[in-house]
């Protein structure tokens, strides 16, 4: 099956959706077991693909790009409502 | 094969393009360039809109240097300066900057060589003359060493820091394990990396330039824009799934790879180190271009989503469009076509498609920018004129 998603850097615990995805789709990437979304996800957006805890940091091109500020699942979406920056806080 | 082949010049540096540059030295005489460009077409001609007119310290030191710059530029085989006499930059003023360059260039001031339409004919013998001359220098093997790549992005949409620019940094990483150097600017789109930038910081003194650099980038962006900062450097487009300023800014510098980063350079200014190098320099396309070129780069990865089709004289640019609608709609337009990752290609495919296409360009293939004449010479002005 065809990747749906990218995985950017081996540090990161989000993926870029490469395609819009409803919940339940499967997630296929380089490198990882298939698992199912839990969220709709827009094209480009984000996915976790591990189990992100409260005040983690987002991992996208290796790099922290924000810090979560809910439990976030493995397949879901990953965007401003479950995080924050850690530049200019909420 | 990796073989590369050039032009190696008595400076020492090496060209992969071997040029006869028409240089107006002033906007004033950018007719006279037009005219000898269209008598000579084989010339690459940087008509441009300065020269004078601006007379702060930062503007003239960076018209000076931009102008050097071309003129040093390791792709240019030779120079037809075209001046006119009262301007700022004029070429007594710019002759012991570029008496070094070692290379021929023939001077001619409309003010003094008899108007334009006799310093058109001079400067049309003086092009012809010139290009005949160094016709015969021979492409050699070159080191990867000696290549400065400049890595660009404009015109980005959601893509961009995802596939293209990620592409690009692949190649960046390739050319800097070969002992490139590579350069990329455009400081307002670092913005929220300084943590990422510093880190990667060959020293302390680095660091310290890099984090300056971006907090300078960033209160003028506020400075200028007051409330409407927030459209650059609040999270841009949050629609494409950019979450933070910081998440935005990765996808830009990404196209710079992930090595060591051995010096920050000024606007326009040549590097010293090898490796990755950093240009203090603006975001906007043309202008970004015009310091990463006269900084000797002789060669550009450009990534864009939107499609801008911009190249620059005498520094080839290859176009490497974010998605495949773009690719396809601009195919003239683009070289390589970053999308595919989208179905299914794998990054090391897309990188090795790149080095191969750039190594064919090294030894004298052509971008499609070079083939539709798209060049364009702009560069930063801090000032108005008055």
């Amino acid at each position: 099956m065809k990747n749906n998603v990218l995985i950017i850097h081996p540090r990161d615990n989000v993926a870029v959706a490469l395609t819009a995805m409803t919940a339940g789709d499967m997630v296929t990437a380089n490198g990882i077991e298939p698992f199912k979304t839990m969220d709709e996800i827009p094209v480009s957006h984000k996915i976790a693909i591990r189990d992100i805890s409260i005040g983690e940091e987002i991992i996208k091109y290796g790099e922290t790009v924000a810090v979560s500020t809910q439990i976030i699942k493995k397949g879901q979406w990953v965007h401003t409502h479950n995080l924050e920056s850690k530049r200019w806080k909420k | 094969m990796n073989d590369i082949r050039g032009y190696v010049r008595k400076n020492g540096s090496v060209g992969i393009r071997n040029h006869v540059l028409i240089l107006p030295t002033v906007s004033c005489v950018n007719g006279v360039v037009n005219r000898i460009g269209r008598e000579v077409p084989e010339a690459i001609c940087a008509p441009h809109a300065y020269g004078c007119g601006r007379g702060g310290l930062r503007d003239v030191e960076i018209l000076f240097r931009i102008l050097s710059g071309l003129v040093h530029h390791p792709n240019v085989g030779g120079v037809v300066l075209i001046g006119l006499g009262c301007e700022v930059s004029n070429t007594t003023n710019l002759l012991p900057l570029i008496n070094d360059a070692n290379k021929p260039i023939e001077i001619f001031n409309v003010q003094t060589d008899g108007g334009s339409i006799e310093t058109s004919r001079k400067g049309i013998a003086a092009a012809r003359r010139m290009l005949a001359d160094i016709s015969s220098q021979p492409r050699v093997p070159v080191p990867w060493g000696k290549m400065l790549i400049a890595m660009e992005c404009g015109g980005s949409d959601a893509m961009s820091g995802v596939t293209a620019n990620v592409a690009i940094g692949a190649v960046s990483d390739w050319l800097v394990e070969k002992g490139s150097t590579v350069i990329f600017g455009e400081n307002t789109e670092m913005i929220g990396t300084t943590h990422v930038l510093k880190r990667r910081a060959k020293n302390d003194r680095v660091a310290g330039q890099i984090e300056q650099m971006i907090t300078r980038a960033e209160k003028l962006t506020q400075d200028v824009m007051g409330e409407l900062a927030s459209l650059v450097i609040s999270p841009g487009n949050m629609d494409g799934g950019m979450s933070t300023i910081a998440e935005k800014s990765m996808g830009c510098i990404f196209k710079g790879g992930t090595s060591t980063i051995n010096q920050v350079v000024d606007y326009g200014q040549a590097p010293s180190e090898h490796g990755l190098i950093l240009q203090d320099g603006p975001g906007y396309d043309g202008d970004s271009m015009a310091g990463l070129a006269a900084s000797g780069s002789q060669l550009m990865f450009f990534s864009t989503g939107r499609g801008n089709p911009v190249g620059f004289p005498a520094m080839p640019v290859i176009k490497i469009a974010s998605n495949t609608m773009i690719y396809k709609a601009m195919k003239d337009d683009m070289d390589v076509n970053a999308g595919v990752l989208v179905e299914g290609h794998q990054l090391n495919q897309l990188r090795d498609q790149m080095i191969d296409l750039m190594i064919r360009v090294i030894n004298g293939e052509n971008t499609k920018a070079e083939v539709n004449g798209m060049e364009v010479l702009t560069f930063m002005t801090v000032h108005p004129p008055f």
